[in-house]
């Protein structure tokens, strides 16, 4: 017999049958990535076989940006870094700063910062969570949910004049006190939010299209994750214990008590409930937080050469005068040294390393991205898996374009 | 543990292991800083993340830097153990003419990415990664943008007339 | 209680054109009618890249509902599109790609530039951001902001209808129109 009828007579098996790929292109700007990312996907049938991310298509220099700022400036930088959730970055950079120039802050601004943060932990969380539902068929629950987003907005807008990008408070703490009626919206936040939060529970977390979706989805083992630098509810879902606000308290975070919630499997399930509890776990610190603050006092650290002063002062008072244009122009003196600091952003640990060597703005700033590092999983999370399940894997991981390509 | 009991630990380890190879050990705010010689850089990355006491099992952070004289580059790294919430900063140093350390993507996969990033903006290469190209930037790129001598500005713009701000 | 409510509702339906009324007949322009029918059914394909995409979510979402205004649909596809929502920042690596969806797109076809990062580069004059995309793409309505609120993006949608509806029959095969497509380097 030749090779060839030989061949015939055995059975195709796995190894020896020729598969032919496909490459499918998604992205940057597909409709179900929520943000500009390509992903060539090479095909085997409806199944991933290999998936090749190409990033930076909103790469907009942030870090060599910084380099040419006073240090006050470089907060709108860090609003656009994971803009669902601003303060937050916000806060983060104004912590580097004040570090570094070792300022202590009153409890009452910490604990508005907290109240602040917690806030935005939760508008971020909500748009994740009301997005996987989008990509799982489920419109409903994001036009509900998206009610409770706007009044977080009003809120932002009430103190700082901005919904989005808030640049909110200043290095120091806050400039102002939040205004009488703001206190009563966070109240009344924190009052009626758990019922809605409630009823998009019960529209989500045991509905079984959704359970079939999403259970056993994109999963990642623990060391797998700690292998790609997870951190974050994606970290957490994987069924690592690790915040950094427990971890490295900063902003009074000790004096709270919360539960950090894991999972067990790492896939989209497990991510989805994370997000879900943590959103709770918010709620409970910012009532803590409401109860326990003191009532009065200075909303910022007493730190004169980094603070701009009140404007009646500016106006009356010469030295104010002279505090006020030397930190506007950025000629304020800011001692050099190198730090870093972490806050458990929207995404994850959120770091700031910044090297001065004494001058009006950082020598180098660098901002450890959660996104961009846990991306790189993702080839690895979607392989064998179907493209539609590809899809809610990463509204999930809750990639932000902004903070991934900085 | 106190930062400084930390620093001294890892310290009189690593001198124990690698003598002559670190360079400095210092306290810088709250982070036990060591500067590691580049031929060394990659032994005491595997031993820091390997020994039984240190076990620094998570890379928070890696990223390039360029002396002020304009002479050196770095890479930064930022280990962390999380169970025992030690963190250190490991930083090394080389010159800009021959720009080649070796990766540590063999240690921990998220090294990855953050070496491309490294690469594209200060053009470090790192010796065994197993894609290094740019991520960020457009391939055409012939510049690594983060280095002091290349401006940040946009060349093409014209409406930007020095006469009327006085630069 | 059904007279009350009539009192009370105020209810806004689209202009009828200029014309000639009778019993059982209207005469008007073909060009008024059409204009009227494109101007409140524009299906817009969001180019939404960074934190303005996330403001067209809130445009699109309950509080602001951009659905009152004929863009229900959201087309993603370029070739049944009207209207392009550029909103972000556009990176040099992503420019190419923006020509290409607008190239797509079949005419008439409008461009509304949302937010400071598409309409000049913003806050970020850097070597790898493109300085506004009105370098490499015809642009009609600019909206400001960083990013703009959704009722501005909502304002630059009605300007864009206006712009729909006043826009004649020849325009797209003028002279001048050829003279601008050129000037991109579009045929």
């Amino acid at each position: 017999m030749s090779k060839k009828e030989i061949k015939n007579i055995i059975p195709p098996t796995e190894d020896t049958i020729e598969k032919e790929y496909h490459i499918l292109n998604l992205g940057p700007t597909h409709p179900a990535t929520h943000g500009i990312f390509q992903n060539v996907l090479k095909m085997d049938g409806e199944i991933i076989h290999e998936a090749t991310p190409t990033v930076g298509y909103i790469h907009r220099a942030f870090e060599k940006l910084a380099e040419r700022r006073p240090y006050a400036q470089i907060t709108p930088i860090t609003d656009r870094l994971n803009y669902c959730s601003s303060p937050i970055n916000n806060f983060g950079w104004y912590m580097t700063v004040e570090k570094l120039i070792k300022a202590e802050l009153p409890k009452r601004a910490e604990y508005m910062r907290v109240i602040i943060m917690e806030l935005s932990r939760i508008a971020d969380h909500l748009i994740c969570n009301s997005v996987i539902g989008v990509d799982t068929g489920a419109m409903t629950g994001f036009l509900y949910i998206f009610q409770w987003r706007e009044k977080i907005y009003d809120i932002f807008e009430d103190i700082c004049g901005a919904r989005l990008t808030t640049n909110i408070g200043r290095i120091g703490g806050f400039d102002t006190d939040f205004p009488a009626k703001t206190w009563d919206k966070i109240r009344n936040f924190v009052k009626e939010y758990p019922k809605a939060l409630q009823e998009f529970a019960n529209l989500l977390e045991r509905n079984r299209i959704f359970m079939d979706r999403t259970v056993n989805c994109g999963s990642i083992t623990a060391e797998m994750a700690l292998e790609y630098s997870f951190t974050g509810p994606n970290l957490r879902a994987a069924g690592v214990d690790y915040d950094v606000r427990v971890a490295n308290p900063y902003s009074s975070y000790q004096d709270f008590d919360f539960i950090i919630p894991v999972g067990t499997s790492g896939d989209t399930y497990d991510r989805f409930m994370v997000r879900q509890e943590e959103m709770w776990q918010s709620l409970k610190i910012i009532e803590q937080a409401l109860k326990n603050m003191p009532t009065d006092g200075p909303t910022h650290a007493n730190i004169p050469d980094f603070y701009l002063p009140p404007k009646q002062e500016v106006y009356n008072n010469m030295e104010a005068l002279i505090y006020h244009f030397k930190i506007v122009m950025g000629e304020t003196d800011i001692p050099a040294g190198e730090v870093y600091h972490c806050v458990e952003g929207g995404n994850g640990e959120l770091g700031f390393y910044l090297v001065s060597d004494g001058g009006r703005t950082p020598y180098r700033l660098h901002f450890r991205r959660p996104c961009f590092i846990y991306y790189q999983a993702y080839p690895e999370m979607i392989k064998g898996s179907m493209l539609s399940d590809a899809i809610i894997t990463m509204s999930s991981m809750n990639v932000i374009a902004g903070e991934l390509d900085a | 543990m106190e930062k400084a009991e930390l620093l001294e630990l890892v310290n009189t380890k690593l001198k124990e292991k690698f003598h002559g190879s670190i360079e400095s050990a210092e306290l810088l705010y709250d982070f036990p800083v060591f500067v590691i010689n580049k031929e060394h850089i990659h032994d005491v990355l595997s031993f820091l993340k390997n020994d039984e006491e240190l076990n620094f099992h998570f890379l928070t952070d890696l990223t390039g830097f360029q002396t002020p004289d304009e002479k050196h580059l770095g890479v930064i790294y930022h280990l962390h153990n999380m169970g025992k919430n030690f963190r250190v900063r490991v930083k090394t140093f080389f010159p800009m003419a021959n720009p080649e350390i070796p990766t540590a993507t063999d240690l921990w996969k998220g090294a990855n990415w953050m070496e491309r990033e490294t690469y594209d903006f200060f053009g470090v290469k790192f010796k065994g990664h197993p894609n290094l190209k740019r991520i960020l930037n457009v391939d055409e790129m012939n510049i690594h943008p983060l280095r002091k001598e290349y401006p940040l500005e946009d060349q093409t713009r014209d409406d930007k007339s020095d006469k009327m701000f006085g630069r | 209680m059904s007279k009350e409510l009539t009192k009370r509702t105020k209810l806004e339906i689209a202009k009828s054109p200029e014309g000639l009324e009778g019993p059982g007949f209207f005469a008007s322009k073909l060009e008024d009618v059409i204009g009227l029918a494109r101007a409140n059914s524009l299906w817009p394909l969001p180019f939404a890249t960074s934190c303005c995409g996330i403001e067209f979510m809130a445009t699109m979402a309950s509080n602001y509902d951009l659905a009152r205004f004929g863009s229900e649909r959201l087309s993603f596809s370029p070739r049944q599109a009207d209207m392009l929502m550029v909103m972000g920042t556009i990176a040099k690596k992503m420019g190419p790609t923006l020509r290409q969806v607008y190239e797509q797109m079949a005419e008439p076809k409008w461009v509304l530039s949302v937010g400071a990062c598409a309409s000049s580069g913003g806050i970020f004059d850097t070597y790898s951001v493109l300085q506004g995309i009105d370098r490499i793409i015809p642009v009609d309505v600019y909206v400001p902001g960083c990013p703009p609120r959704p009722e501005q993006i909502i304002e630059g949608i009605l300007k864009i209808q206006e712009l729909a509806k006043n826009e004649s029959f020849r325009r797209r095969d003028s002279a001048e129109y050829k003279r601008m497509l050129n000037s991109y380097g579009m045929e």
